[in-house]
Formats: structure tokens, C-alpha cells, sequence
């Protein structure tokens, strides 16, 4: 007797990657630049990122288990982990737990939940939170802990201005910026915006095990770089400020709010870069990346339609 | 560094378990079922009635029209059936059954083992572009990599264009399949004497041998046949698939894109396979047809996985039993490999000439993984190879939205799978696909009625 034979069309072979190894990988990431958070803020680092975690989880899990109606709802594929750790990343570390909480329920139910869930998004839910947050309590969420002074310290940390906050005011300039504390995460900042250097070792980990491509984040940098330069302002300070890195390899490389082809990649990239620089040079904030992201999420849709990859054998003329 | 085409492709594990294997030769089965439509194009036409008696090598059904191929009886005996079969897709086709007796089997035994040429070298190099071309149409030669386009028409460009360059398929890009390997490292003269025919019939004085980098013996032994003949190069490639599709082999080994919607031979290539390149020089020496192949029988669970030389017409059951029979946990059975052959429904079916390979999947790498939502990661746009739209493609046919299926370029899409392959939430990119393309052609060939 021949066996049952399962018929089913090509290909018959997978490469065995799956939404959560990709999550998975993201999460391990920005594990270095979490080892920084809790080096430089201390235990508040600690208790925000664990909050956040947890706030995003069970957000997610309450919507999708009851709100969805959905009996077989897990957090296996790891995207709530992963934006609950983002959003703690983009929140200073002396934040109150119910502020967070309330980022949580809305990065999740409102960012992310309310359009149907996981791939339906259009802005990253992690910026929603914490720009959702920054709108609602500009004091709490600006009041930087100092480094290194805190490892002890929560809600009662002893606050400092971040390099950007300073250059802003013109307390300082950027030829006063030590730039070896910038790379090292040594300033004021949002807990996990700090590091570059851990985030930049997260962002090669990343296009190693393929997860990213260099795209966005070349975009991003090379846009603020080469903006910078124009307006004759110091690169490397601009660069290595505020939440750029983070934004440029982490934020802004989400899958779900980003474009699809390469090209689209560039233009959103650059956009971000634009906007980023705009708001810092002109606007009212010292920092723009979150919302520079989340204006040029709102264009992926146009970005998807009108730029498309470069079909073979559609070579423009020599 | 190392050639490969420039736009996606992924790189699936190789899993060739058969490299190092040689080619083993089947014992000549006393009973072939053959079928007519074994190429793509027009089924030949068989005017055997049942009684009947054929030699091996003889022609049985001509071609049917320009783009077909003749087919030939692969065993002598007496024409027991002439009814209708069912592959090993489950579609009856019209076959006839030829039954060997003892008395068969033995002249043909004979007949292989004394084998002679048919033609002196000198006679061969008297051979012209026409004569060439004619001895190939007649021998039923189709392209062996598994699209079996019928050669010669391969080999007559249309009015206007031009060959300049032929370039052989040794790729071999699909997991598991060391059929082309295996012949190289045996026939190597014959390859390059058969790629020497192939260049005179196709009127190019170039040719280039594309051979993926993990076959190096096969690289080294072919570079060193093809020294004393300056117009043949061979190129390694870097593993890549799909390399071994034709437009994607064009672009590798002479950097040029086929433009949408023409024929390859607007580049002035012509991609032959290395195998049918073999069946050329058979062809033209022996005179002998196309009547057997390699066939890589395969699987992680298989007792004796080798590449087997079997006659075309074999029961594909008979032959996975040479190889050890069925594993008892196989779930799935693969004619030709993993990335583009077709799953079969049963085994008591005739081999055709594009059976390339029989793969058996054990249980539990035959199901696809629960289909997750789409988390818009991009990896199945970098990876087409032809530059499009997987992910947007697949949803607008599963909308049925046709138009925007015809614009997002679905029959630019050469079916190479790489996007279902590399999607982590394991959606059904290309059925869709397929879905879109199938609809699209049906209502471009409606226009183009009207």
C-alpha cells in the first residue's frame, strides 16, 4: 500500500524564520544598550523597562483574548515584548509606573490593536505611546535623570537637561559637547536612547542575521549628516544626540510602518532625516526623531504606491 | 569574485545528498508506459495500434506541430495498451503500454552493451547548422533542466534576432538534485563535444558553461576539457537560487536583463542544459533518441539515494524501489526538487523526459506551518528575482481585483517561489500568485481575440 501523500503546490521547503524569530531577534538587539540603561540610570531604568513590558503585554493580551474575541491569543510571537521594550526605551527612566502604563494601553490598544493588530498599523505603536505620553505630561517625560548618579534612585532622581535640551537654550555649544560621553551613552536622554555605540553593535547584529536591511538606517543618518554639514553645524553632535540612533536602526526599521522596496526605503529614510533636522534647527522641541517617524509613516501608503521596485528587464535606457 | 544575476534570490540549504554519488544504471524494465505531451507544445501524434511491435529507439509518435517533439519507444516489445494512464498528477493522458518479452529484453541488453557510433568525427565535422538541427528535432530532444522546451526550436531564432552567445545550464540550483552534477563529472568530453554540436547548430562561435561554485569538481574538470577550445568558457557561480532560471542565468554569466515580455534570444543568448547537451552528442554519435536520463532519487529517508540512469517511460514506483523503495515516513513525493517540482498524488506513474528528480519529504517537513498575519517585513520584495510586488500581488488576486494584478506585472512572475520560501509568517504568497497569473493570462488572451 502506497502512504498518504500530502499534494500541495511548490515550494516545498521553508526557510524556517518566523515572525517571532524576527521579533526575537530585534529584542536580542537592543539588549547592549538595555546593559547601558541599567549601568547609567540604575534600578529606575530597570523598574520603567519591566513596567512597560508587562503594561504592553497584558494590554495585548486583553484585547486580542476578549476585545478580539480570540480563544487561541498568545504573546509567542514576541511583538508586544518588543514594543513594550521600545517603548521603555524612549521614556526617561525616573518616569512614574502608572505614566507608563497608560503609554502602554495606549502604544498597544490605540497604536496598534485599533487598526486590527499585528501588520495592520500604520504608525509604529511604540512612538504613539510615548508621543501620546510627551503631549499629555511634557514636564515628567522631560525631566532627564543624570547618569550614573541614580543607581539607587527612582521617581526621586536628580534630574540634568539633555545635550539637545542644552544646545537648544544655548547653555552650551557644541564645541563644549564631549563626544566620547555621547558615543558611550554617558548623558541625559531617554533610557535606552543613549548608548550609541550599544545600539550601533544592535543595528550590525541585525543586518548579520538578516533581519534589517541598511537601507533605512543609511538613509536616515546620511540625511541628518549631510543636512547638518550644509547648515554648518557640528555632525558628529547632531549624529550622536538624542534619540537618532535609536530612531534611525530601531523605530524607524519597523517592518509594519515602513515601506516595502528598497527605493522606498531611501525616500523614507531621507524624509525622516529632513524632519528630524527642521524640527531640532526650527521648531519648538529640541528632539524631532519620534515625530519625524511618525509623519513619515503616515506617507508609507503613498510611498508604496508610487515607488516600486525596479522590475528586471525594465532597465531604463542606456 | 563570482558571477551570480543581481536581483534577489534566496539561498535554501543545498541538501545534496547524492553528490559524490555516480550514476547508477537502471536495469531496463520489461514494461514502459509512454505518454505524448512530455514537452511543452502540442502532443506528439502515436499511430500505434495494440500488437504493434517496436524496437528501442524507435520513433513511436511524431511531433505535432513546430513547437513539440518527437518520442521514441525507451525498450522494445509489443504494444500491450493504448489507452489512457494517469500521471502522477492524477490527469489521464493518452499512453501506450510496451511489454518486453525475455526475448526483448535480451536484444536490447545486447544492443546497449555493443553500442556504436553512427557517425565517423569526420562525418560530424561535415555536419552543418541545418543538418545538426534536424538530427536534434528528430531525436526528440527537449530541454532536460525541466521545462523540456522542445531544443530545436530553441536553436531556430525568429526572424530578426540573432544568436550570439549559447550558454549552458549547469546550475543545478534546486536543493537536492545532483542529476547534472553527477553526468558532468562522467561525461565531461561528451558535455563539451555536445556544447561544440550545440554552437554550430545555433550558428554562435561563444559559448559560456554556468556551474554554481558548490560543484568545484565539476568546475575544474570541465575548465580543464574546454582548454583546448578557446570559444568555450567555463564560469562559476556563486550559489544563488534561482540561478538556474534563464533569465536570471542570462543576467549571471553575460549581464544582461531580458527585457519584459520578449524571448531570451533578444539578448542574443540561447540557454541550453547541460544534460541536453549530452543528449545532443549522443544524438549526433550514437544516433540514438532521447529514450533515458538521470534521475536523482532522493530524500533524507532514503535507503540508497543516487542518480540513476532509467529509461523514460519507467514506473516511478519501480524506480524509487531500485533506490530502497518508499521510506515509511515519507509524507510528500517531489518530481524534480524542492523549490519548483510538483507534488505527486501517486506513484504508479510513468517517468517522462523532465523527470529530473523524485523527492521524498518525510511527514513532517511535507505541511506548511500555520499562515500568520502579514507583518509588511519586506523580505519577499528583495527576494523576487524579477523585481516585483509578492506581497501586494498575492493580495490583490486573492481580491480578485484582476486589473491591478495585470499592472503590479503578475506575468513578469516566473513561479520560482522564493517569496512563499522566505516568508516568516508562511502565507501563501505564490498560490495567489498563481491564482492571478492563470486569471490575468486568460483575460489578456480574451483581449487579444477580440
Amino acid at each position: 500500500m502506497s502512504p498518504m501523500l500530502t499534494v500541495s503546490a511548490s515550494p516545498h521547503v521553508h526557510t524556517g524564520r518566523t515572525v517571532s524569530t524576527c521579533m526575537w531577534h530585534v529584542i536580542i538587539a537592543l539588549l547592549p544598550a538595555l546593559a547601558c540603561s541599567i549601568y547609567f540610570f540604575g534600578v529606575g531604568a530597570l523598574i520603567v523597562t519591566v513596567t512597560a513590558l508587562l503594561g504592553c503585554m497584558a494590554t495585548e493580551y486583553v484585547v486580542n483574548r476578549w476585545m478580539f474575541g480570540n480563544p487561541d491569543a498568545t504573546l509567542a510571537n514576541g511583538s508586544a515584548i518588543l514594543t513594550g521594550l521600545l517603548l521603555a526605551f524612549n521614556l526617561p527612566s525616573n518616569l512614574p509606573v502608572w505614566i507608563v502604563l497608560i503609554g502602554c494601553v495606549v502604544a498597544i490598544g490605540i497604536g496598534k490593536m485599533a487598526f486590527g493588530g499585528l501588520g495592520c498599523n500604520i504608525w509604529n505603536p511604540a512612538l504613539v505611546g510615548r508621543v501620546f505620553l510627551l503631549i499629555s505630561f511634557p514636564v515628567q517625560m522631560t525631566s532627564w535623570p543624570v547618569p550614573l548618579e541614580n543607581a539607587w534612585n527612582y521617581t526621586d532622581a536628580t534630574t540634568g537637561a539633555t545635550t539637545l535640551g542644552m544646545l537648544k537654550l544655548g547653555e552650551i555649544q557644541a564645541t563644549d559637547v564631549n563626544l566620547a560621553n555621547q558615543a558611550i551613552g554617558y548623558m541625559g536622554g531617554s533610557l535606552g536612547e543613549v548608548a550609541a555605540i550599544a545600539l550601533l553593535i544592535g543595528f550590525i547584529y541585525l543586518l548579520c542575521v538578516k533581519v534589517i536591511t541598511w537601507h533605512i538606517p543609511v538613509a536616515v543618518l546620511g540625511t541628518v549628516a549631510l543636512f547638518t554639514l550644509c547648515l554648518g553645524d557640528n555632525v558628529a553632535v547632531e549624529l550622536l544626540s538624542g534619540g537618532l540612533i535609536l530612531g534611525a536602526c530601531f523605530m524607524a526599521t519597523d517592518y509594519v510602518t515602513s515601506p516595502m522596496s528598497h527605493r522606498g526605503m531611501i525616500v523614507f529614510g531621507v524624509l525622516i532625516g529632513v524632519i528630524t533636522i527642521v524640527i531640532r534647527k526650527w521648531g519648538a522641541y529640541p528632539e524631532g526623531v519620534s515625530f519625524a517617524i511618525l509623519l513619515a509613516n503616515s506617507v508609507v501608503p503613498l510611498i508604496d504606491r508610487y515607488i516600486k521596485p525596479r522590475r528586471f528587464g525594465e532597465r531604463s535606457k542606456k | 569574485m563570482l558571477h551570480t544575476f543581481r536581483k534577489g534570490g534566496v539561498h535554501p540549504p543545498e541538501s545534496k545528498l547524492t553528490a559524490s554519488g555516480k550514476i547508477i544504471p537502471v536495469e531496463l524494465p520489461r514494461e514502459v508506459v509512454i505518454t505524448f505531451a512530455q514537452h511543452i507544445g502540442a502532443p506528439a501524434k502515436c499511430e500505434l495500434k495494440k500488437g504493434d511491435h517496436v524496437n528501442r529507439g524507435d520513433l513511436i509518435a511524431a511531433a505535432g506541430g513546430f513547437v513539440s517533439a518527437n518520442v521514441h519507444a525507451s525498450i522494445s516489445g509489443t504494444v500491450t495498451k493504448v489507452d489512457k494512464y494517469k500521471t502522477a498528477f492524477g490527469l489521464p493522458v493518452d499512453t501506450v503500454t510496451i511489454t518486453a518479452t525475455d526475448e526483448d529484453h535480451q536484444h536490447d541488453m545486447e544492443a546497449i552493451a555493443s553500442i556504436k557510433p553512427l557517425r565517423s568525427d569526420e562525418e560530424i565535422a561535415a555536419l552543418d547548422s541545418k543538418a545538426l538541427v534536424s538530427i536534434i528535432d528528430a531525436a526528440g530532444i527537449v530541454g532536460l533542466g525541466g521545462a523540456t522546451f522542445p531544443t530545436k526550436v530553441k536553436l531556430s531564432p525568429p526572424p530578426g534576432s540573432k544568436a550570439e552567445v549559447l550558454i549552458i545550464n549547469a546550475v543545478e540550483c534546486e536543493p537536492y538534485l545532483t542529476n547534472d552534477h553527477a553526468l558532468m563529472l562522467e561525461h565531461s568530453d561528451e558535455i563539451i563535444a555536445g556544447v561544440q554540436l550545440l554552437m554550430k547548430a545555433a550558428g554562435v562561435d561563444r559559448a559560456i558553461i554556468g556551474i554554481e561554485a558548490n560543484k568545484g569538481n565539476a568546475i575544474d574538470l570541465l575548465t580543464s576539457k574546454a582548454s583546448s577550445d578557446s570559444r568555450i568558457e567555463v564560469m562559476g557561480l556563486k550559489v544563488k537560487y534561482p540561478q538556474g532560471g534563464e533569465k536570471q542565468l542570462i543576467d549571471a554569466t553575460i549581464g544582461k536583463e531580458v527585457p519584459s515580455g520578449a524571448l531570451p534570444i533578444a539578448t542574443g543568448a540561447i540557454v541550453q542544459n547541460v544534460a541536453t547537451a549530452y543528449a545532443v552528442y549522443e544524438a549526433v554519435k550514437f544516433g540514438k533518441p532521447l529514450i533515458d536520463r538521470v534521475v536523482t532519487v532522493t530524500g533524507a529517508s532514503v535507503a540508497k539515494p543516487g542518480n540513476y540512469l532509467a529509461a523514460i517511460g519507467m514506473n516511478i514506483k519501480e524506480l524509487i524501489d531500485v533506490a530502497g523503495g518508499v521510506p515509511a515516513d515519507t509524507g510528500k513525493i517531489i518530481l524534480g526538487g524542492p523549490m519548483m517540482g510538483k507534488s505527486v498524488v501517486q506513484i504508479d506513474a510513468p517517468t517522462v523526459k523532465g523527470t529530473s528528480g523524485i523527492l521524498m519529504l518525510p511527514e513532517k517537513d511535507s505541511v506548511r506551518r500555520k499562515v500568520e498575519p502579514c507583518i509588511r517585513c519586506a523580505s519577499c520584495v528583495s527576494a523576487c528575482p524579477m523585481g516585483l510586488e509578492p506581497y501586494l500581488i498575492s493580495t490583490l488576486s486573492r481580491l480578485g481585483r484582476w486589473e491591478e494584478v495585470e499592472e503590479a506585472k503578475v506575468m513578469n512572475c516566473i513561479e520560482c517561489g522564493c517569496c512563499s520560501f522566505i516568508c516568516p509568517s508562511t502565507r501563501p504568497i505564490l498560490d495567489f500568485i498563481r491564482l492571478g497569473k492563470t486569471t490575468v493570462g486568460g483575460i489578456i488572451r480574451a483581449r487579444q481575440q477580440k
